[in-house]
């Protein structure tokens, strides 16, 4: 069997107008790390997403079939499926700097 | 070794990899419901080892396996090992099978935070529950090590990992990348301690040979040699050759070797089944035509014959063993007769070995043909390790080996045939005599362990009809051959002729001495018969005359008595 599907490209689909950010939190179970990044993620949009994102949790432990298809190794990590290209993020999202860099809501080298 | 295998199977449960050999080694196979650690650089048959050990484990041993990629993708996998075979894909279909292709690329992932490699875990343990595996392949989990930057939780994770497995009960094989001055990069072989198994791939003479050594493993009796193995279109094959004891039967059953004046030779009539035998001698004294005839001679029997040849092709060999009336290709047809031929720089000498090994597996012959093992060249020693172990390798099966050796000026090749002629069992020796202004063949038996055999030199010839030894003849300067044999054989017949006439000469002499004695005889017993009747006259006379003197006494008494 194949763990490898294309598939859950076909989430990028709905409504998304234009600066729309689809996120996805990838966890496993209520571990402290998971509510940790769950508290940081909401943290971060609400500051500079506000009104444009979607936050979509999913835990592994329930679907764990979900993991090879956006090549999850490590726990928790934020994947941006939307605007594209696809970023990943890992670990409980306490730095904002490299949430925000890595979410391309700031530029990797900041403009004096 | 093997005794004790059987003598402890219980100790440690094993998982057989079904690699032909490896099983024999590690007496049973990998340890079963724990990780293995396959290392060894790139390019040394790691991945191979580990797929061909699932899908041994789904075909074979009826254990499922998920076969987690860090390197290759799924396609690709299946694509590569395809050549040997293995059909993944169908697999994958069948549920025995799972594939699961791990991408670590570092510029794609930003790190923030802390974070575990929980989601590892809930892929593999989807993978195994999804299809029930026994077993489970990481390769190479060390690419995990480019992907994130704290080797310390890496660390940390993967002793998790390998815990995880065996709680799980799980075998595994574990890759990694042979490392400086340890078996891998990052020191893996300190986290999978139960069994370490090393691959190599040296290079010696410009010729490769694949080698595995058995590094440790926990709790079971294990061959320490290193073995070289071979990946080819069959996949792998791991070669236990070590010189076993001296333990082996001895057939005293005799086969021929397909020339009648040669059997001959043996007082018992060929030699023993199970007996390896040297044929040396020089260029072009028919080395390959004899073995041919050993050949053909075996399978007339309706044996088995391997012939690994380093110097001619399989067409070669049979067209030329046409030439002496010998119909090679019948018995190729029949399926009784193998050629593998192959340069001897081909392949490093292990890897001979092993690929003999695996062809006496598969053709199970009765009879090998080794021509020549003066083919092999390379470091002395080796060399005649390398021969050593190849004749064990025959002998403990019972196969009779006929081995031909290439000599130089009558002389043996140095290093190659000195050391082994005292292992061969019998050792002719074809010579090529020069006399006269002409070459010709002899051959003699130099050794025949447990028969007696000829001492003579015995000319050869080689005919429409085959190999005939021809007669002895001895002349003062030894045996004659060739011309000086025929002008000796016209010289022996006219004396012979000659003999003959001064026989009939003396015969004929005696009759008429015999003749003229009888005549004479007659003469003398015709006169003594003359003789004799004078003789009798006589007497008859003189009684006449005394009878005639009585009566006249009488009559003249008488008349003087009537006087008175």
């Amino acid at each position: 069997m194949n763990l490898n599907p294309a598939s859950t490209e076909d989430a990028s689909d709905c409504d998304a107008g234009p600066g729309q950010y689809h996120l996805r939190l990838y966890v496993a179970g209520q571990t402290s790390k998971s509510l940790a990044a769950m508290v940081n993620l909401k943290r971060v949009c609400e500051e500079h997403l506000a009104g444009r994102y979607e936050i979509e949790v999913i835990d592994l432990l329930k679907n764990p079939k979900l993991a090879a298809g956006d090549q999850i190794l490590a726990i928790p990590t934020l994947v941006r499926r939307l605007p594209a290209p696809l970023k990943r993020i890992i670990g409980d999202l306490s730095n904002t700097e490299k949430v925000l860099v890595g979410l391309d809501i700031r530029p990797r080298t900041p403009i004096t | 070794m093997p005794s004790e295998a059987t003598t402890f199977p219980a100790l440690l449960p094993k998982a057989p990899t079904g690699i032909g050999g490896f099983d024999e080694v590690t007496l049973g196979g990998l340890p079963a419901g724990r990780p293995s650690l396959i290392c060894g650089a790139a390019g040394c048959g790691k991945t191979l080892f580990a797929v061909t050990f699932l899908v041994n484990g789904a075909t074979r041993f009826g254990e499922p396996g998920v076969f987690m990629s860090f390197e290759e993708r799924a396609e690709d996998l299946a694509a590569n090992v395809a050549s040997l075979g293995y059909d993944l894909d169908g697999l994958v279909a069948e549920g025995k099978l799972a594939i699961d292709y791990v991408r670590v690329e570092r510029s794609e992932i930003e790190e923030s935070g802390e974070y575990d490699l929980e989601g590892l875990f809930v892929r593999l343990g989807f993978a195994v529950d999804a299809i029930g595996a026994k077993r489970v392949v990481l390769d190479t989990i060390e690419t995990l090590f480019s992907g994130f930057t704290d080797p310390a939780l890496l660390r940390a994770e993967l002793r998790r990992l390998f815990g995880w497995i065996k709680d799980r009960g799980l075998t595994a094989i574990i890759t990694g990348e042979r490392g400086e001055g340890q078996l891998t990069r990052q020191g893996l072989e300190e986290y999978v301690s139960d069994c370490v198994v090393l691959l190599d791939n040296r290079v010696e003479d410009q010729i490769t040979t694949r080698r595995l050594r058995i590094v440790k493993y926990r709790g079971s009796a294990h061959g320490t040699n290193e073995y070289p193995f071979l990946i080819d279109g069959d996949g792998i094959s791991v070669l236990p050759v070590t010189s076993s004891g001296l333990n082996r039967q001895a057939s005293s059953e005799i086969i021929s070797s397909g020339i009648p004046g040669l059997d001959a030779m043996f007082r018992t009539g060929g030699f023993f089944r199970g007996s390896s035998i040297l044929l040396s001698g020089v260029a072009g004294t028919g080395k390959t035509t004899i073995a041919s005839h050993f050949a053909d001679a075996a399978c007339r029997r309706g044996e088995r014959c391997l012939s690994f040849v380093f110097e001619e092709s399989a067409e070669e060999i049979c067209r030329n063993a046409l030439s002496v009336g010998l119909d090679l290709q019948r018995w190729v047809s029949a399926g009784l007769l193998r050629f593998e031929a192959a340069r001897p720089s081909l392949y490093g000498l292990e890897m001979h070995l092993a690929r003999m090994h695996r062809d006496l597996d598969r053709f199970e012959p009765d009879v090998v043909v080794i021509d020549p093992i003066s083919a092999f060249r390379g470091p002395d020693t080796e060399v005649h390790a390398t021969l050593l172990r190849m004749m064990d390798l025959l002998k403990s099966r019972g196969i009779t080996a006929l081995f031909t050796s290439l000599c130089t000026d009558g002389t043996m090749v140095e290093g190659t045939d000195q050391g082994l002629s005292s292992l061969m069992d019998a050792w002719v020796r074809l010579e090529d005599v020069e006399a006269n202004g002409e070459r010709n063949r002899a051959l003699y038996v130099i050794k025949a362990r447990g028969m007696s055999h000829s001492n003579q030199v015995r000319e050869y010839r080689m005919t429409d009809t085959g190999i005939e030894l021809i007669e002895p003849y001895i002349g003062p300067e030894g045996v004659l051959t060739g011309t000086a044999r025929m002008s000796q054989a016209a010289r022996e017949r006219a004396a012979a002729a000659r003999r003959q006439q001064e026989v009939e000469r003396r015969r004929r002499d005696l009759a008429r001495r015999r003749e003229a004695m009888e005549r004479q005889i007659g003469e003398l017993r015709a006169a003594l018969e003359i003789e004799e009747e004078e003789a009798n006259l006589l007497l008859t006379q003189e009684d006449t005359h005394e009878a005639t003197l009585a009566s006249d006494r009488v009559a003249v008494a008488t008349l003087r008595g009537a006087a008175e």
